[in-house]
């Protein structure tokens, strides 16, 4: 049993995939809160495009890391959800700031939803992975 | 199809509260001139003033504090008082950060305006000089000192209201019908309650009062729209009013609170107030934290009052019976003579059980209701012809002989009678399906067409002091709710059963009471309402206008300077507005320029900024100038602008940073811009790239670039919309001038765009002779401020997306800076659950404005349409026009966000789809060709119309502009001139018949058969005229014969007919005048004069007369029979 550099990998991805999880909470709260018309879509929009990229690096940063640990198992679950992000991010409005969320369009029925179906499945995908992620730690711990 | 993702948002949105709101950034009003009344009056706490308010002079002794008066009405008292400490002063407080500022402001409050209708029947408007409100004020400052909000926002209006009363009745075109709805006692009323609750008001004006039940709406005129229940005590006192006015006791101060007594019958007021305030708050308190701890909504969902904030299901049994009760004793309240005051005292703790019953009653079931509502009729013929089946390949006749009329809905006479008018509002669906699965089967487009703001002749305009609104979901009351007894309403929207308040049981119309069904509300589907003070923000603003233009090389060679100048200053006395109105001018070419015409000014003065990358305003107050006062200065400058520039040598354009300054201008009040632009900006901030591939142009891939380069305009455009500032474009540009990214700036902003290509003053007369004729139009025509618009549709209906210019609020609501009578809108709807339960669907459109009179106003509209659960029905109300508009909304967002090929491709696959829907699920058989239900016949007509839009046509050369204006013109314009633009109506004019002709004022108007848009309906022998709306082309065949063209156009033979003939000569001669007396007609179905051009057959300009011809084949376009067997191709695949 030793402390590898894998085992670090994972620790740290555990603790970034529970922030990512209060990501994707605060995303499916803020759209939901839309949909109810407790909020401006301007204010939301503005409070939620700073959002975007930080999660995205975050994810973007463990799974480099799990490239450097040779981790292809857990880098090639992640892959898809990082080509997600490189097109989500690639086919956005055009706007001068960060962010994917442009308050004239975000109204729209399909959007909303599609943004919150969006939401619900980036939880359930972290929240599979942070299991994924501490079995991995465990794993490693263990059999190293 | 994610539809159901939008559940329940009618629903949703009634929850409590409306955290956040107040702080948005760029929305807002900001915070200051958001503190308006209404916020607070919507919310529970709010109500409780109209209720302890007379409770105060009534009841209690002056000096107590605030919630202590409010203890006799509340049972639970020891909340209230808690309530109370908690949330008054600091929820008024902060919600009127500028009390003193509505005091200012004159004639904003809705009393006032109410007062001031009928000056000689009013003995208050002469009887209560300004100093007895002055006392109402001072001495109520006394009591209620710990509420200073309270006298701001609401003794403010009435002090303010009775000095300026000189405003005008605001006269719309409606003015007949407003005056004869202007409700002059209710009006009165107002003012009673005033001084009533005051109890100020010397005896002797109350003796001059007109004994009538005019008067007894006073109770709510305060209270909280919608809180109808504070009606009673007030109103009865009303009531009581036959009696000698000696008798009354309301001339004593407060203190004196035994005054009242005498008057009343016992146990009532005690019961009013209970209900009222109360009621809810112990509804808050005990249920809901929501609504209690939500910040001041003060925002304009809670203006126009979108929602309500509810409190929740367990706790409406709780807060029900309250709503019961006054009116139970209500009828044999007023018929009792007054009973001693002190009776009255004890009596509101042991209220009246019979309200409890009553109002216990279960609700009639809901086929019950549905029976009551009795919309549908039997089968109607019109239904059956919808229906029958049309062989589209052989039919070759398919236009109607006239104007294809808009489908009936299949309902019963009487409420057909006063359903929306089908110019207003229209449905792309007459029968609304039951269900999402029978629409999706269906597959056609479920939404609806408005033109909200439509330039009426006859409009009920209704001053009332209690708006009846439902209390849930903040329905108008409309022709379509049902009244189970006298005393209450069913909602048919949500379908909450409602309380009738005292002052709608009087109808001013025919001076009757005890006929609320009979009250013009109830009588019409699209009335306005002017809105008292509980709709507004901050006091309403001024009608403001700036104009901004471009002086740049480029524009001074257009000339469009002089044309403008010239056309203000004609328009400059006919501008809307009152004596507040302001108006400011700020030119820009690389600089920015702005004029100083301050009053005192011997010459108007210009300041010129050069700093573009840091806009400041060089003089804050002397840029926007009152009109009346500046309006020498004003023409003065008009007169020398033209040619202060004419030597100009600057090239570039500094748009972004003019529009800056134009922002910070007018974000103090809010108003509207002018943009007058002539090129790509080219500096400073929103500069633009030229992005159109010339050689693109006529491609068939695709075309790029539909979108905006940057969101700079975009971002401005809500900066604007949310400080209330609407920004219009006139692009006159011959070369490309990225309209995809300027438009941005309107879109946005609830703007308007206007684009004329190539304009020059010399080398395109007709297109000169367009702009001033818009010009015209749009200076003069009415304009409505700081509006929004909500839609409300019954439960089950949602809202999905909507079509036009403005900012989407919220799921139903529209934030329109500035809203004007040409702008159409188009909401796509989707069912949520099933409408079995109900056999009428409604829709709901109230827009809030303010006139620019400084008037809040709302317009409502309702439309009521039957549902259906038949695939076949369905089908048979089809409203075709309405469909193709909607779809050609929905195209062009297609063509923005995905690609052009994918919108057209939709458009065909929309045919296809119900054609196959409708012969799978309808007609049974197989038949050989290609049929069509009547109602759909003209479907593959208009879509191959649509697909040969500038807007979507590929293949044949389109300058992006010119494609991008086509789409802005689909989304913004209103159904009618949509069709004319889609379809045009092609006439043959050259031998008009009396057969089938108008008679109309003496005058008789030829109506000839509409003809197809193809070249064979054409012959040399004949002249045809092309109606497209906006365009006029009268071609002429080259045998034409020599009469028509001596008689009409004045010219010897066809060969001497001018190329550039854009007008039919007065000649006086029976052709010539039926010629004229045709064009007259068609010209006067549309708000401004359409640009006529003569069009010779061998002219050029036949071109865009032939490309209007939408049937016949182009080098890159199926014709109509062409398209009939391709879709018929698809179909069977």
């Amino acid at each position: 049993m030793a402390f590898t550099f894998a085992a670090f990998c994972y620790m740290l991805a555990l603790l970034l995939t529970a922030a990512l999880i209060f990501f994707a909470i605060w995303h499916i709260i803020a759209f939901d809160e839309l949909k109810t018309d407790y909020k401006n879509p301007i204010d939301q929009c503005n409070t939620l495009n700073p959002l975007v990229l930080p999660e995205y690096l975050i994810h973007v940063f463990f799974c480099v890391m799990f490239l450097c640990a040779t981790e292809w198992l857990t880098l090639g679950l992640n892959m898809p959800l990082l080509a997600y992000h490189v097109w989500r991010y690639m086919s956005r409005p055009v706007m001068s700031g960060p962010g994917l969320y442009d308050p004239t369009t975000i109204m729209n029925a399909d959007i909303l939803a599609y943004c919150q179906k969006e939401g619900w499945c980036k939880l359930a995908f972290y929240l599979l992975s942070f299991f994924y992620y501490l079995y991995g730690m465990i794993y490693v711990l263990v059999s190293s | 199809m994610s539809f159901y993702e939008l559940g329940g948002s009618d629903i949703g949105m009634s929850a409590p509260g409306y955290p956040g709101f107040g702080s948005s950034v760029g929305h807002g009003v900001g915070s200051a001139p958001q503190g308006g009344v209404a916020a607070p009056l919507q919310a529970g706490p709010g109500q409780t003033y109209p209720t302890t308010y007379p409770a105060a002079g009534y009841y209690s002794n002056p000096p107590q504090s605030y919630p202590t008066m409010s203890n006799p009405c509340a049972p639970a008292s020891s909340k209230a008082p808690v309530m109370n400490s908690q949330y008054h002063p600091s929820y008024y407080h902060n919600s009127h950060p500028h009390t003193a500022h509505s005091n200012a402001v004159p004639g904003h409050a809705n009393y006032g305006g109410a007062l001031v209708q009928a000056p000689p029947l009013q003995p208050y408007s002469t009887a209560a000089p300004p100093t007895s409100a002055a006392v109402h004020a001072n001495q109520h400052s006394q009591p209620f000192q710990q509420h200073p909000g309270y006298l701001g926002a609401y003794y403010g209006p009435y002090t303010a209201s009775q000095g300026p009363s000189h405003y005008p009745v605001v006269s719309y075109p409606s003015a007949a019908g407003g005056g004869q709805y202007n409700m002059q006692p209710s009006s009165q009323a107002s003012l009673q309650q005033v001084s009533r609750g005051n109890g100020t008001l010397p005896a002797s004006t109350s003796t001059t009062a007109p004994s009538s039940y005019g008067a007894l709406p006073a109770g709510p005129s305060v209270a909280v729209n919608g809180q109808v229940n504070t009606v009673s005590l007030p109103a009865l006192q009303r009531y009581d009013q036959n009696r000698p006015a000696s008798a009354h006791p309301y001339t004593g101060v407060q203190s004196d609170a035994g005054g009242p007594a005498s008057d009343r019958p016992p146990s009532l007021p005690p019961s009013t107030s209970v209900h009222s305030s109360p009621s809810h708050r112990q509804g808050v308190d005990s249920s809901s934290s929501g609504s209690s701890a939500s910040p001041v909504p003060n925002n304009y969902d809670s203006l126009e009052g979108g929602s309500y904030p509810v409190p929740p299901a367990t706790d409406s049994s709780k807060a029900a019976p309250p709503f019961g009760f006054g009116y139970p004793n209500l009828q044999p309240a007023y018929q009792q003579s007054p009973a001693s005051r002190n009776d009255s005292t004890p009596s509101y703790s042991g209220f009246n059980p019979p309200g409890y019953q009553q109002f216990s009653q279960p609700f009639p079931t809901m086929s019950q209701l549905s029976a009551a509502l009795g919309g549908i009729g039997g089968v109607s013929e019109l239904e059956v012809e919808g229906l029958r089946p049309v062989n589209l390949l052989q039919e070759r006749n398919i236009l109607p002989p006239g104007p294809v009329p808009p489908p009936e809905p299949n309902l019963s006479t009487d409420l057909r009678k006063v359903n929306c008018s089908s110019d207003t509002f229209r449905c792309t669906l007459t029968n609304i399906p039951q269900t999402q699965a029978l629409l999706n089967k269906a597959k056609l487009p479920l939404g609806l067409l408005l033109h909200p703001f439509r330039d009426l002749t006859q409009l009920p305009v209704i001053t009332s002091n209690t708006i009846v609104r439902c209390r849930t979901c903040r329905t108008y009351i409309n022709p379509f709710v049902s009244f189970l007894d006298q005393k209450r309403w069913k909602c048919n929207l949500c379908y909450r059963v409602n309380d009738v308040p005292d002052e709608f049981m009087y109808n001013p119309v025919t001076r009757s009471y005890g006929e609320p069904h009979k009250r013009p509300e109830v009588q019409n589907s699209t009335v306005e309402f002017i809105a008292s003070s509980d709709y507004m923000l901050r006091p309403p603003q001024p009608a403001v206008y700036l104009f901004v233009l471009d002086v740049s090389h480029n524009a001074v060679e257009t000339g469009y300077l002089n044309i403008f100048c010239q056309s203000l200053l004609e328009n400059l006395d006919k501008l809307p507005g009152d004596t507040r109105t302001r108006v400011g001018f700020v030119t820009f070419d690389s600089t920015i320029h702005f004029y100083n015409l301050q009053d005192g000014l011997s010459q108007p003065q210009m300041l010129v900024v050069s700093d573009i990358d840091d806009v400041f305003i060089p003089t804050p107050d002397s840029l926007m100038v009152n009109l009346k006062e500046s309006k020498e200065l004003v023409k003065d400058l008009l007169n020398t602008l033209p040619a202060m520039f004419t030597h100009t040598r600057e090239t570039h354009s500094a748009l972004g940073p003019a529009l800056q300054a134009a922002y910070k201008l007018m974000s103090p009040t809010g108003g509207r811009v002018s943009v007058f632009q002539t090129q790509l900006p080219t500096l400073g901030a929103g500069l633009l790239q030229s992005r159109e591939d010339p050689n693109q142009r006529s491609s068939t891939k695709g075309v790029q670039h539909l979108g905006p380069a940057t969101d700079f305009y975009k971002k401005l455009a809500l900066d604007c919309s949310g400080q209330q500032i609407a920004v219009d474009l006139f692009l006159l540009s011959s070369q490309y001038s990225d309209l995809a990214s300027l438009a941005c700036m309107s879109k946005y902003s609830a703007g308007s765009i206007y684009y004329y290509p190539a304009f020059h003053r010399i080398h395109n007369l007709p297109l000169l002779g367009k702009f001033q004729k818009d010009l015209q139009r749009y200076l003069t025509r009415k304009i409505g401020f700081e509006a929004v618009m909500r839609i409300r549709c019954t439960k089950g209906l949602s809202i999905h997306t909507f079509h036009g210019n403005f900012f989407v609020r919220s799921t139903d609501l529209l934030s329109l800076a500035n809203v004007n009578p040409d702008s159409g809108f188009a909401v796509q709807m989707s069912i949520d659950e099933s409408l079995a339960d109900t056999s009428l669907a409604c829709f709901q459109a109230a827009l809030l404005y303010t006139s620019s009179k400084g008037k809040r106003r709302i317009r409502v509209h309702t439309l009521c349409l039957p549902v259906v659960s038949q695939l076949s029905d369905v089908f048979a109300g089809a409203d075709i026009q309405a469909i193709t508009c909607l779809l050609a909304n929905m195209a062009i967002d297609r063509a923005i966000s995905s690609s052009l090929s994918d919108a057209r491709d939709a458009l065909v696959n929309a045919v296809v789809d119900s054609l196959t829907a409708y012969r799978n699920g309808v007609s049974g058989l197989q038949p050989a060709g290609l049929t069509a239900p009547a109602a759909l016949r003209l479907f593959p007509l208009y879509v191959l119309a649509l697909l040969k839009q500038k807007a979507l046509r590929t293949g044949t050369s389109t300058r992006l502009d010119d494609r991008v204006f086509a789409m802005c013109e689909f989304k913004s314009q209103p159904l009618r001139h949509i069709m004319r633009m889609v379809h045009p109506d092609l006439f043959r004019v050259d031998n008009f018949s009396e057969q089938g002709a108008l008679h109309l004022n003496n005058c008789v108007v030829p109506q000839p058969q509409l003809l197809q848009l193809t070249a064979e309906k054409l012959t040399r022998e004949g002249a045809f005229l092309m109606d497209c709306g906006s365009v006029l082309y009268l071609w002429v065949g080259k045998s034409c014969s020599e009469l028509f063209i001596r008689d009409v156009l004045g010219c010897p033979n066809h060969t001497s007919i001018p190329q550039n003939m854009t007008q039919i000569p007065d000649l006086d001669n029976p052709y010539s005048e039926r010629m004229r007396t045709f064009l007259n007609w068609l010209q006067e179905s549309r708000p401004f004069w359409p640009v006529l051009y003569v069009v010779k057959d061998d002219a050029s300009a036949k071109i865009s007369f032939f490309q209007h011809l939408v049937e016949d084949r182009t080098e890159s376009a199926f014709s109509y029979y062409e398209f009939l067997l391709h879709i018929q191709q698809q179909m069977s695949k």
